[in-house]
């Protein structure tokens, strides 16, 4: 497989077969609580594909320059939610300076991203799967897109949920929970296009 | 009025479970509730964290400056869940991968920064590791329970033990669908036990709104950091 096939092997399925979200529960936390509102959603999904991108050029380079050559893989887990955790903080520092509009729009939701499993998952993923650098770059991006693309259309579920009525103990978090499932569902239909479209 | 030692353990099980009434973790709770035996598994490694963290927060609760309070809960959980890993797959290699990466991600788990912030870091270390365990009972509890019928469904097996015979199986309870509908049903089936006892559902009991370091990004804790969302929702209102 060439190299530009496998970068858009990588994109579709992170996007649709394996999407973090629907297909395999990471960062089920901010998909429930921020897909209640659009424009929360867009910020929420930006400020992620952000710190995911950035997160997985930084923890490869670390990982691969400093760890492996000095034998200290053992470190990786907490290497790489310190990293991330001062990824963030230094992120949101440099936007509210010299980048105000960017700021403005993903400002708020950076300080939640330090404990989305997402980043974590990514990072340690990119590994596992022994990626090169661009790939690992690509395939943070792309799982920031997916988990965009899941949270925006769990919002348009979420509006239409609002006009329902179900009995009264599904009313709230078990009735959304059960929409998730079948939203979800649609994303298995994905399931065996990615191995079939690319070989 | 002082809680005592039993109360604090017992809180964590029923009044205050971290999984169906603080709504905390649900990734792993999702993910890894196919199989009760890796269920179990998982319990048992986030109890010991969730332990393990609570004992040493509490510890050194004088020590740690309030504002980089953060950074250090997750070194040491992240300390503690390191060593998780390295038993697990060193003894129980197939338990390491059932789990996968899920136990990695007890990391970020909202249950152990949760209770590292809300009760270590304010209360002794007898009552933290109390508070721990009864934590961790809560979320085997609602896990293993969950898996139960998933996997009795799903597989028709129980601990890999055939019950139901071969062809009987809901395949999709098994997979991403089954997850999030067997929670939302255990969410319904404990807002209808309450309800019957005349009780009201109140999903945000252990959150007092001031997380701003929690990944749920409720509408607290984005509200709580901008006065401006909280004006325009009350505009829209």
């Amino acid at each position: 497989m060439s190299d530009g096939a496998k970068l858009l092997l990588i994109a579709f399925s992170m996007i649709f077969t394996e999407n973090y979200v629907l297909v395999q529960f990471i960062a089920i936390c901010p998909f429930l609580g921020v897909s209640k509102n659009f424009d929360s959603c867009i910020g929420m999904s930006g400020a992620v594909i952000f710190v995911m991108t950035l997160a997985s050029a930084v923890t490869w380079t670390i990982y691969n320059f400093l760890l492996e050559p000095f034998g200290l893989t053992y470190l990786q887990t907490i290497v790489f939610i310190l990293v991330i955790a001062a990824l963030v903080q230094f992120v949101e520092i440099v936007l509210k300076k010299y980048i105000k509009p960017l700021y403005k729009a993903l400002g708020i939701y950076l300080p939640l991203i330090t404990t989305n499993c997402a980043v974590l998952a990514v990072t340690i993923l990119n590994i596992d799967e022994s990626y090169n650098f661009i790939e690992s770059c690509v395939d943070g991006a792309t799982a920031g897109i997916g988990f965009g693309l899941a949270l925006i259309l769990f919002c348009g579920v979420r509006k239409a949920l609002e006009r329902a009525k179900p009995p009264k103990c599904f009313e709230g978090l078990p009735i959304t929970l059960v929409a998730a499932a079948l939203t979800s569902m649609t994303f298995m239909g994905f399931a065996g296009i990615a191995d079939n479209l690319f070989h | 009025m002082k809680k005592t030692k039993w109360q604090i353990f017992i809180n964590g099980v029923f009044k205050e479970n971290p999984v169906l009434i603080l709504l905390l973790g649900c990734c792993s709770v999702l993910a890894i509730s196919v199989t009760v035996k890796g269920a179990l598994g998982m319990g048992v490694a986030l109890t010991f964290v969730l332990v393990g963290s609570n004992i040493v927060i509490s510890l050194l609760r004088k020590v740690i400056p309030d504002k980089v309070r953060i950074p250090c809960f997750i070194v040491v959980i992240a300390t503690f869940v390191t060593l998780v890993e390295m038993v697990v797959e060193a003894f129980l290699p197939d338990l390491y991968d059932a789990l996968g990466i899920f136990l990695a991600l007890i990391v970020v788990n909202c249950i152990v920064l949760g209770r590292a912030e809300m009760f270590a870091s304010k209360n002794g270390v007898v009552d933290s590791l109390l508070d721990g365990l009864g934590m961790g009972c809560g979320y085997t509890l609602v896990i293993v329970g969950i898996a139960v019928v998933r996997e009795l469904l799903g597989y028709g097996t129980l601990f890999g033990v055939r019950i139901i015979p071969e062809g009987y199986q809901i395949g999709i309870i098994t997979q991403t669908p089954g997850g999030f509908m067997m929670f939302g049903f255990a969410m319904a089936l404990l807002i209808y036990c309450l309800g019957k006892k005349g009780k009201k559902f109140d999903p945000r009991i252990g959150c007092d709104g001031k997380c701003g370091n929690c990944a749920m990004g409720c509408e607290n804790a984005i509200t709580d950091i901008v006065p401006e969302a909280k004006k325009t929702e009350e505009a829209a209102k």
